[in-house]
């Protein structure tokens, strides 16, 4: 009985530990700078949106958050593009060069992206992609799909075989087979697979910081980090941004769940 | 052959772009890791495997190496042990139990520049809430500075990595916990097995295979921790955090030795090479599927 009172006790510890940075994050974002050095772990005096403002007025937000759209829906498609034909094409080919194809995606896997940081910054830089998002859209498609075909691949082996089989008899060609039978039968697998995608890309740090540098190219999270080289020691503005950067994706979260969980599960079983 | 003229147009885009830029690039950082390149003049001289000597003999590297695989001790540890203890109370499909786990994975969709703000700011030492609670409990004499003391403040961001993760860890285990059949725990439970019993002698062996995946993914993970370590601290104070992947950044980027930092890529990628394979050879006698 004493073990089951402290699982239970578990559980709400555990929630009290996620959820209690997140509310004082979003208590200071409602603060301002004088009532948060009178009282930083306070309640705010009144739910006061004048930071969210600051932040909207002074800071080109809606820019970011649209090169950050921009970036991530155009990487997943591209991945999800040419990953779903390669999964196909192994699936659809013979033991050696489905083999092969698939040892070779497979090899990749254990390559690190931070490994190929500077031959990625000189390389975008000589094909004059510097500072352009269609640099970075590139450079995260060819980083992911690796992953991406490993994962479809395997989520495409366990179709039945019969169906893609009696389409061919009835004399529809590859890419009939491919849009008709293959992607409608993956769709759930090929959404968890883009959220799992979504999250990482949206998120991402690195390369945004190795390709971008001017102004109105910033990625949320890159802007995020200049803020705080704008908003030294200025907690409430600092965590305004957090906050304004973080709602969209919990948002998406919320509406979007099941496909979040089941996308970061496949992404950690197949990678 | 046949069959490879007509399926090679659904592997040639990707194909293209994977060797175009993932392979032909990772062979690009050999070649400089063979260079004196400082990464800004437009000429370099080959001077061969100079570059490694220095790498393994430079102090900073070896304590990026040794905090690296302080971090991954620590963040393995503490990620797992807890994700499972979560996951042994959360096996329903009751609402509570979907909404507890939905709740618990918030932390995992963040980035990693918002998840450091935030605890930049809770690890605060005088306006942060970390010393504020322990204060607030009697506990002042806990109070540390938790980023800027060199001796903890790996640690401290290996707890921030931990409190990121644990949600999709918890899924992870939750769905290994599922797979396992009722009857056999109930027929356990009829032989008259204590709860202790009943864990290691039936669950703890079925769900091996779901703490395998755990354990590799949050390893590999907490060598790829790139964006929270740079977020929070950038590898201070006194290179106290720095990790491997924020040496070869730094010194690309700030210190210009290309030729060095490629070095060090080249030895990072053989160590995650070495980790992934025996990774890939543990979990394939033991596979499971859910």
């Amino acid at each position: 009985m004493w073990l089951q009172g402290l699982g239970k006790l578990l559980l709400v510890a555990f929630a009290i530990l996620i959820a209690a940075p997140l509310l004082i994050v979003l208590f200071t974002s409602m603060k301002s700078t004088a009532q948060f050095y009178a009282s930083p772990l306070g309640l705010p005096e009144s739910f006061s949106f004048h930071n969210f403002k600051q932040l909207f007025t002074g800071q080109p937000m809606l820019r970011y958050a649209a090169n950050s759209l921009i970036v991530t829906v155009s990487t997943v498609l591209l991945v999800l593009g040419l990953a779903v034909s390669i999964a196909y094409g192994i699936l659809r080919s013979g033991r050696r060069l489905g083999g092969v194809v698939f040892a070779l995606f497979a090899v990749g896997l254990m390559v690190p992206s931070q490994v190929n940081m500077i031959p990625i910054y000189t390389f975008i830089r000589q094909l004059g992609w510097s500072n352009s998002l269609t640099g970075l859209i590139v450079v995260s498609a060819s980083v992911l799909l690796p992953l991406s075909v490993f994962m479809l691949s395997g989520f495409m082996k366990t179709l039945p075989r019969e169906i893609l089989e009696a389409g061919e008899i009835d004399g529809a060609g590859d890419w009939t087979l491919l849009a008709r039978i293959a992607v409608p039968l993956c769709a759930p697998y090929l959404a968890a697979v883009s959220a799992f995608l979504f999250v990482i890309v949206w998120n991402d740090l690195l390369f945004p910081l190795l390709l971008l540098s001017s102004n109105d190219k910033l990625t949320l999270p890159l802007a995020l980090l200049q803020f705080r080289g704008e908003y030294v020691t200025d907690y409430p503005m600092l965590l305004t941004g957090v906050v304004t950067t973080a709602i969209s994706m919990i948002v998406l979260f919320v509406f979007l769940q099941r496909y979040f969980i089941s996308g970061a599960m496949a992404g950690a079983l197949k990678g | 052959m046949r069959r490879f003229w007509r399926l090679l147009p659904f592997f040639l885009p990707g194909l293209l772009l994977y060797l175009a830029l993932f392979v032909y690039l990772t062979v690009t950082s050999f070649y400089y890791s063979l260079t004196d390149w400082d990464g800004l003049s437009p000429s370099y001289t080959v001077i061969g495997l100079d570059n490694y000597p220095r790498v393994a003999e430079d102090v900073v590297f070896r304590k990026a190496f040794g905090n690296n695989i302080k971090f991954m001790l620590a963040v393995v540890l503490a990620q797992t042990v807890i994700s499972l203890l979560l996951a042994l109370q959360l096996t329903k499909q009751s609402r509570l139990h979907v909404a507890l786990r939905a709740f618990y994975f918030v932390p995992t969709i963040l980035s990693s520049v918002s998840v450091g703000f935030i605890w930049t700011f809770v690890y605060d030492p005088t306006l942060g809430m970390l010393n504020g609670v322990l204060e607030a409990m009697g506990l002042s004499s806990w109070n540390r500075n938790w980023l800027g003391n060199p001796r903890i403040a790996i640690f401290s961001i290996a707890a921030v990595q931990a409190w990121a993760h644990i949600g999709q860890m918890v899924i992870l285990f939750v769905a290994g916990l599922q797979s396992i059949p009722r009857e056999l725990v109930e027929s356990a439970r009829l032989d008259g097995a204590t709860r202790l019993q009943l864990f290691l002698r039936v669950t703890w062996p079925l769900l091996a295979p779901a703490a395998a995946i755990v354990v590799s993914y949050t390893t590999i993970q907490s060598f790829k921790a790139f964006d929270l370590v740079f977020t929070m601290t950038g590898g201070g104070p006194a290179y106290s955090t720095e990790i491997l992947s924020t040496y070869i950044y730094n010194s690309a980027f700030m210190n210009y030795t290309f030729g060095r930092a490629a070095a060090a890529s080249v030895f990072f990628l053989a160590l995650i090479g070495l980790i992934t394979f025996l990774q890939f050879r543990a979990l394939r006698t033991d596979r499971i599927s859910y």
